[in-house]
């Protein structure tokens, strides 16, 4: 119905009988928001169009020195190498990628004169390739011209499993070619829906072929460049001590026009959030301060008279509890949680169902997350086409103790119910982190009522997030009844985020438990879902399957959504900061500047 | 005198070793792995974790392990960060002015205070000084640095804003402001530390003081009618520094290694935080690195201690 509307539409704006505007507007009288409009066209195949731009200043530099707090420091910058956030923020300083994202999850131009589209036939029709356009006269810092072979090298280098590269994942399937000096190809070996993961966001930053090309695969580590970047970006690198400081200056020769902004970057790691956040917002030492995730009063408390303030950025992050779909106290072939066993409890889905009832988000977010939450029914929680509507949450202890009554679990002398002699006793675990450990309390206490008993553990997040396979605190290992963590979405497309549950990516001893599904849930439907998903790409239809996929895990229980959570960063008052909460909050930072102030 | 230290060189070295051999198992032994934060990220597959781990030979059994580390150690070879995939010897380096500018500043204060205040209180026991020296050394030694420092914070940076309480390693300014800057971010944390190593080692001078000042050959000293500063100074605080000494010289290795705690809440990028933030990662070769300079340091300052004492009392060497 909407489905052959919008298919209408689509193509009316395509053929140039409706301009972009009216399409938007349209899809706001269906109580569409305007982003997700434009998300539609862009997957739709009418050309992206770059969100408009909110940079001000008319003249390149004059900001003065901009100062960036961050609470781990990069420790090291190569965005090939990069273990984490910190370290893609920290390199990409200096390298730039061809495009990034914008707050909207819109794609923005970086080292790419043009996105790739049907209509400018950057995008093959049956989706196995796309071209990119490289922008002309693109200069690296020592003065050499970025090009094509850049590109190239880029991919060649990260594809080596002998460089070690932590990119390997995202280039190892595809093929790049050179056509000429300024346009690329990436040749997919299936049909490729989001093509835009290969040398976009920060991930993608790309590294000069003529400083590393003598250090590809094994000698990887001893390029001295790994330590002094030469990139393309606004700002030439001046010092780096890992984990303390970072400091840049302007670039004056620098691709963008205007920018950038600031002549001077510093930005320096270490300490704790809620130190990071007063030196922002409460004595304006820092003019930035990074993922400040403090609880909402305490915000609040710095920021009442205070020289900064807090900013949020939507992305797709989702806080969830995750429901053990094995029996983790019964040993079979030497493995706990074993795929060949089945929950004793959990299998039950009023026990499930029960569960979800008993999570009071309302709750959460009140007590926890305040501004940087959002409460939700929903695993997948962004971009907003693919967010189900099918959905809906509440908190009912009344209902969920009828549930389980209805069910045959009786309450015992206790006032612990059970049923067939087994008793509701449910192991729940988490890694150490203030906020989990009250949504756990909070958790508990409403199980309690209902008549399930919950017992808490908390993990060493260094231990409970690693693959060390002798360790039976992990996660993958899932070692408890229910586990609550998040799996952070890098990415503005859900095929990464929702893979990682079919069937086929069970942890098991057999795999090291490096397989990514760890509650263990195996659903032919959702398999077929993510299967054909893979290779549609008719945008519209893929939409709809990602959104059958969050439904089968809803409908199973699968997760219990706790909290959609928010970026949160520090800023000073006239600091005009563009982070996205779909890409490293120094994506966009070329677009960065500080108000005039008086 | 050379054969007493000659003796005690040779007894290091085998401590050394057993040392490193024990950090290594521990080490080996704990659990996590520097590739965890790889683990949730989904842009690498497993596999690929995996294979840096086969790579960084965190596979290969724990006896190998130790013999690839011991060997490239006495070639020179610190080894390499995983985290930051650089050289440890130039990570350390980097870290070590910061640690030795403030945690030596913080000695040095904690000395200048301590021996005047401890022998002075010694030679009044029970005055009015004495009251006071006592009852503020003891709470200075029972209020923890982490509690000082963010008081501190609070009242110097937040409530009067005279000071910065993040400390940034390059300070822009040149000449005479470089040095004010240097020494205003150094302030809080040198006093944080200073005292409380102060407290509790006024307690000590002022006791070993105590214990020579009855001493037959000082009350000899006085009857030959020598001056009281003389007295003290020439006869008596030599005996009693021995027992300092030690307090002192073991107490040198922490200001290689940095205060962990301080440096962590004031952002110092010295030796501590360095070590703090590698044992989080799981980066065990840093880990490894430090904890095992740190071994020889307190061997080091042993040896230095153990010679000192033959050389303010030489009847220790002959022994």
């Amino acid at each position: 119905m909407l489905d052959n509307e919008l298919r209408t539409m689509i193509d009316e704006v395509k053929d140039g009988r409706m301009d972009r505007r009216s399409f938007v507007q349209r899809m706001l009288a269906f109580g569409l928001t305007a982003p997700m409009a434009t998300q539609i066209l862009a997957v739709g195949g009418v050309a992206m169009a770059e969100g408009p731009s909110v940079y001000k200043p008319t003249k390149r530099g004059g900001g003065g020195a901009l100062k960036l707090l961050w609470w781990q420091g990069p420790t090291l910058l190569n965005p090939h190498f990069a273990t984490g956030t910190k370290d893609q923020d920290g390199s990409r300083l200096f390298y730039e990628p061809l495009a990034c994202w914008d707050p909207d999850g819109n794609m923005k131009l970086v080292l790419a004169a043009e996105i790739p589209s049907l209509q400018n036939g950057g995008l093959a029709a049956d989706g196995m390739s796309v071209t990119w356009k490289l922008k002309p006269g693109v200069k690296w810092h020592d003065g050499k011209p970025f090009t094509a072979d850049d590109v190239v090298f880029n991919w060649e280098y990260a594809r080596d499993p002998a460089t070690a590269a932590v990119t390997i994942g995202i280039h190892r399937d595809i093929t790049v070619e050179k056509v000429d000096d300024l346009t690329v190809r990436i040749v997919f070996k299936k049909p490729t829906p989001f093509w835009a993961d290969a040398f976009v966001g920060a991930p993608g930053s790309i590294i000069p072929k003529h400083l590393f090309a003598e250090y590809k695969g094994a000698k990887s580590r001893e390029a001295p460049n790994n330590l002094i970047p030469v990139g393309t970006g606004p700002y030439k690198f001046v010092e780096f001590r890992p984990g303390d400081v970072i400091r840049g200056e302007l670039y004056s020769d620098y691709h963008m026009p205007n920018r950038p902004h600031f002549d001077a970057i510093e930005m320096k790691g270490g300490g704790d959030a809620v130190s990071a956040a007063r030196a922002v917002i409460q004595t304006g030492e820092y003019d930035f301060g990074w993922n400040i995730q403090v609880e909402d009063d305490v915000l609040l408390r710095l920021e009442k008279g205070g020289k900064g303030k807090t900013v949020y950025a939507v992305g797709g992050d989702t806080e969830f509890i995750a429901l053990n779909f094995t029996d983790p106290n019964t040993e079979v072939d030497g493995e706990r949680s074993s795929i060949k066993t089945k929950h004793p409890l959990l299998s039950d889905p009023a026990v499930r169902k029960a569960l979800s009832l008993l999570v009071d988000r309302d709750a959460i977010k009140k007590v926890i997350y305040g501004r940087a939450g959002r409460t939700t029914p929903n695993f997948l929680n962004g971009p907003e086409q693919f967010v189900s509507k099918n959905t809906s949450w509440e908190f009912s202890i009344e209902k969920a103790a009828k549930l389980l009554e209805d069910a045959g679990w009786k309450a015992g002398a206790d006032g612990i119910r059970e049923k067939d002699g087994k008793k509701l006793k449910l192991l729940y675990q988490t890694a150490i982190n203030g906020p989990r450990q009250k949504t756990q309390a909070i958790v508990k206490q409403a199980c309690q009522k209902a008549g399930i008993d919950v017992e808490l553990k908390s993990v060493v997040a260094s231990v409970f997030f690693s693959s060390d396979v002798a360790n039976p605190d992990t996660y993958a290992k899932f070692y408890a009844d229910l586990e609550m963590f998040q799996i952070p979405m890098s990415q503005p497309d859900p095929a990464q985020h929702m893979r990682r549950y079919h069937s086929r990516f069970v942890a098991t001893k057999e795999n090291k438990w490096q397989g990514t599904n760890f509650p263990r849930w195996v659903n032919k439907d959702y398999d077929a879902a993510i299967d054909a998903a893979e290779n549609e790409t008719d945008p519209l239809k893929r939409a709809a399957l990602y959104i059958k996929c969050n439904d089968l895990m809803f409908q199973d229980t699968v997760f219990i959504p706790a909290m959609h959570r928010l970026k949160v960063e520090a800023a000073a008052n006239s600091l005009r900061p563009v982070v996205s909460g779909w890409a490293n909050e120094t994506d966009n930072l070329f677009d960065w500047y500080r108000e005039a102030t008086g | 005198m050379s054969q007493y230290v000659l003796r005690r060189l040779l007894i290091a070295v085998p401590s050394l070793l057993g040392i490193s051999l024990v950090l290594f198992i521990v080490l080996a032994l704990a659990p996590g792995d520097p590739f965890s934060e790889l683990a949730t990220n989904p842009n690498v597959p497993p596999e690929v974790a995996a294979a840096l781990r086969t790579k960084f030979g965190l596979d290969d059994p724990i006896y190998l392990r130790y013999l690839h580390w011991i060997t490239a150690m006495l070639r020179g070879d610190w080894g390499f960060s995983f985290v930051s995939r650089m050289n440890v010897d130039t990570l350390i380096l980097q870290r070590l002015p910061t640690t030795l500018y403030v945690i030596g500043s913080a000695q040095l204060l904690a000395l200048a205070i301590a021996i005047p205040v401890g022998v002075y209180a010694a030679t009044r026991p029970y005055s009015i000084f004495d009251q006071i020296a006592n009852t503020l050394a003891f709470i200075g030694f029972s209020l923890p640095t982490f509690f000082t420092g963010l008081l501190f914070i609070l009242v110097f940076s937040i409530t009067l804003d005279w000071l910065p309480f993040v400390y940034t390693t390059d300070i822009k300014a040149t000449g005479f402001r470089w040095v004010i800057e240097q020494v205003r971010q150094a302030i809080m944390p040198v006093m944080v530390l200073g005292l409380f190593q102060a407290a509790s080692m006024t307690r000590f001078v002022r006791s070993a003081m105590l214990d020579v000042i009855r001493l037959d050959y000082v009350t000899t000293a006085r009857a030959k009618g020598l001056g009281q500063a003389r007295v003290i100074v020439k006869h008596a605080m030599r005996n009693a520094m021995i027992p300092v000494v030690t307090l002192v010289a073991l107490q040198m290795p922490a200001v290689f290694g940095g205060a962990i705690v301080t440096e962590q809440i004031f952002r110092i990028p010295g030796i501590g935080s360095l070590l703090i933030s590698s044992i989080l990662s799981n980066d065990t070769p840093v880990v490894m690195a430090v904890t095992f300079v740190f071994a020889c340091l307190v061997v080091l300052f042993n040896l230095i201690a153990d010679v000192l004492y033959g050389w303010l009392d030489p009847r220790i060497s002959l022994r």
